[in-house]
């Protein structure tokens, strides 16, 4: 075959280093990303030691950070801004987003599409390397004088027009990764719309796929505004115009030096342009992952999948216009907000159709309870905390309130950590045997499983307490000088050793990772799951150019349990039901 | 089974090849930055006290020129594409040769434009008109470097595909001519806005 003869000629750079295939760059983006998420939670787990215990020098470790950042050990408060800011940009930018978009997207949507590749493979491998020179800028940002971005990952002015030389390099770090995403964006879109197998109907499509789509359509358009936003502070910090500076501004009680005549708001207007539909970018890669678990795992055929289909496409168009309930306390006018606390109650509809969907297809169900499975279960509940907690802020009322307190940490952390991580979980356990030949071990995935489950509400739900107390983010001290703080302070010692704790628990699964990939290979079948789409109909691991020939599509995603069928689940590539 | 299909040939249910959706994709995403950029030219206008008449800083006879030549470029820029569709390779190096050198004359009139506004110490932090008026054609001229490196492949050794794969080249030749009449599009925009109003 001409697979045989293509994975012999290519040399070893080529092969994993620079590799056009889509799998090998799926596994970059994923090692990456996974190494990015590790690296921005140890970020956190040193701010959670100076909220837990404020001007406390950090042990074993604290003397590593040097006399600038923590003098005999105590933190600083501006090297926790930039941890703050740091944490934030990498979790966002460098983990989540590649590791459900770059790594599961480019891993799954080809197969599943039955095509042999994505459509544009050059500009798909460009786009992993320019990712990684976007993510190593950001690293490097530690190291220059003043240390890495520390205006929060926001970057509001004209407090970031005043930071240290770090911002710039966030700036040139975040264009790089815009560019990224723009090359991923179009190659996904091209690929969705243009590779797909014959007979694979957009309505046959996988509802993965359908997630994958409305993503890339989302970073498409809605990244450009916040590349033209860095551009302007860009020339804002280098060329000293004033996009962002109004006239009059006093910094430390002296005027300005600028011609003036710019607007803060506009800064927040366009980061927030991007920065709501991110918040799906995020979302659907994982709902996906998600549906695809569920589905296979209930053995019957998804319950309103047209409905959720829809859904997300609404979905995505709201997407656009909900962005400025970020910015209430702003003081943009109470007939604005009253027209995007609109938009934002309608937006919530879609999300709960598509929970509801999955809830109701479990009914009736015989359910397999995998480790696939249990994370795709907790996610449920626990996305659906973060989403309704998600209410009071939508509204402009209770949002006065609540708005840049620990109630907004804990709302969106509830939606991405034991929301879209466990998504990111259940897919790195589902998808393993695919790839390597061999199922990642069942008790170590408990281990990593139920302790997780239990820590992210230690660490998360003591933040809505606190919140609701009036707890102010982004405090160095965690609130010890505020009086208000003190009935709920004491939380913060609880939520940390949670968090360091949450840090142990990962390490069963680093460890089942590592020795799934080495232990002999314990998969004989090409599909174990028993799953109906088609990226289990390739050979184990699919070769370069995915199927031996390509796929013809005769039904749709999810046919488990067809009356009359001798098994309980019909591919979608069989024609006639034996 | 490694051939990606409809590299060249139309996929019968959209009837576009991968690339010329690739490139309108990436003109959308396009769109979104430039829009972005004149959303903010609009709003820090209506903020302004004062905003000043674009022809009192700026020169519109050179404007205008410039606008001519970017005009005449896309339309050597279709010369070029038709050419290959006529099979007719001399005529089409010809024209997109014009087109390069159109657009180096643009460039060339663009850095002439910009020294005078240095030498008289008109820099972007003297004003938010200065400010937008060097980031905007600073992005568009970015653009246009970016079109000349493409089109100076295609001109030289990317050409050499017309002898193996003429419909391919053609193709490349179609997808870059869309980006190049978007570029041409931006100034049409930006000429009237910054120099005009």
């Amino acid at each position: 075959m001409s697979n045989e003869h293509h994975e012999h000629k290519l040399p070893f750079w080529q092969k994993y280093l620079f590799s056009t295939d889509h799998k090998t760059i799926g596994i970059q983006y994923g090692v990456t990303s996974l190494s990015f998420l590790l690296f921005g939670f140890f970020l956190m787990m040193l701010m959670r030691w100076q909220l837990a215990y404020p001007e406390q020098a950090i042990p074993f470790i604290g003397k590593f950070f040097g006399e600038d950042r923590a003098p005999g050990g105590v933190m600083v408060p501006t090297f926790y801004n930039e941890l703050g800011a740091m944490h934030g940009t990498i979790m966002v930018f460098l983990g989540v987003v590649p590791m459900g978009v770059g790594c599961f997207g480019n891993l799954i949507v080809p197969l599943q599409l039955g095509a042999p590749d994505m459509a544009f493979p050059k500009l798909n491998m460009a786009s992993y390397w320019v990712f990684l020179v976007g993510g190593l800028t950001m690293l490097v940002s530690f190291f220059l004088p003043g240390g890495a971005a520390n205006s929060g990952w926001t970057a509001y002015p004209p407090l970031a027009n005043f930071a240290t030389i770090g911002q710039t390099v966030w700036i040139l770090g975040m264009v790089f990764l815009i560019t990224s995403s723009l090359l991923g964006a179009v190659n996904f879109l091209t690929t969705i719309i243009q590779l797909r197998a014959e007979g694979l109907t957009f309505m046959r499509l996988p509802f993965f796929v359908w997630g994958q789509l409305i993503t890339s359509l989302l970073l498409l358009l809605a990244f450009p505004p916040l590349e033209a936003a860095g551009i302007l502070q860009l020339m804002d910090r280098v060329a000293h115009t004033s996009f962002f500076l109004p006239s009059g501004l006093l910094v430390s009680g002296q005027p300005l030096e600028v011609s003036g005549g710019g607007s803060v708001l506009l800064w927040q207007h366009l980061f927030w342009f991007l920065g709501h539909p991110e918040v799906y970018v995020i979302l659907l890669p994982a709902i996906g992952i998600v549906t695809e678990i569920l589905a296979n795992n209930i053995r019957k055929p998804l319950w309103g999948y047209k409905t959720m289909v829809y859904s997300v496409i609404f979905l995505g168009f709201m997407s656009f216009i909900v962005w400025a309930h970020h910015m209430y306390l702003t003081g943009m006018g109470t007939a604005i907000s009253a027209f995007f606390q609109a938009t934002t109650m309608i937006i919530s509809i879609p999300s709960v159709i598509v929970l509801t969907c999955l809830a109701i297809s479990l009914w009736g169900g015989s359910i397999r309870f995998n480790i696939p499975m249990l994370f795709t279960l907790a996610f449920i509940p626990m996305f659906a905390m973060g989403g309704l907690t998600g209410l009071p802020l939508g509204l402009a009322a209770p949002d006065v309130y609540l708005h840049d307190t620990y109630y907004v940490i804990g709302h969106f952390h509830y939606v991405v950590a034991p929301g879209v991580i466990f998504a990111l979980f259940a897919g790195i356990y589902y998808w393993f045997p695919k790839f390597t030949g061999r199922k990642m071990n069942d008790l170590l995935g408990h281990l990593h499983f139920w302790p997780t489950l239990v820590l992210m509400n230690c660490i998360f739900f003591p933040m809505l307490l606190q919140g609701l107390a009036g707890v102010s983010r982004r405090l160095y001290d965690g609130g010890a000088t505020y009086a208000h703080a003190q009935g709920v302070l004491h939380m913060n010692e609880f939520v940390s050793i949670s968090a360091w704790i949450l840090g142990l628990a990962q390490i069963p699964f680093i460890l089942n990772l590592l020795w799934s990939m080495v232990k002999p290979k314990n998969v004989d079948s090409d599909n174990p799951w028993q799953s109906t789409t088609l990226e289990w109909q390739t050979p184990t691991p699919p070769g370069h150019g995915n199927f031996k020939e390509l796929p013809v599509v005769y039904r749709g995603p999810y046919e488990y349990s067809v009356p009359g069928a001798s098994e309980d689940f019909t591919p979608q590539n069989i024609k006639d039901i034996k | 089974m490694d051939v990606i299909p409809y590299t060249v040939e139309e996929r019968k249910d959209t009837g576009v090849f991968n690339a010329k959706l690739g490139i309108w994709l990436f003109l959308a995403s396009e769109v979104m930055l430039f829009g972005a950029l004149f959303s903010t030219y609009v709003i820090l206008r209506i903020g302004a006290e004062h905003w000043p008449h674009g022809a009192s800083l700026l020169n519109v006879p050179i404007g205008t020129f410039n606008t001519a030549v970017l005009i005449t470029s896309s339309v050597t820029m279709v010369f070029s594409w038709t050419s290959l569709k006529e099979n007719n390779f001399a005529r089409f190096k010809n024209f997109l040769g014009i087109t390069i050198l159109l657009a180096l004359l643009f460039l060339v009139v663009k850095s002439f434009e910009y020294g005078a506004k240095f030498e008289h110490h008109h820099f972007p932090k003297e004003s938010t008109f200065l400010a937008i008026y060097f980031t905007l054609t600073g992005l568009h001229a970015l653009h246009i470097i970016g079109g000349i490196v493409v089109l100076t492949y295609f001109w030289g050794p990317g050409s050499k595909m017309w002898e193996t794969q003429a419909d391919r080249f053609t193709n490349r030749i179609e997808i870059v001519g869309l980006y190049w009449h978007f570029v041409d599009l931006v100034w049409i925009f930006l000429f009237p806005i910054l120099y005009l109003l």
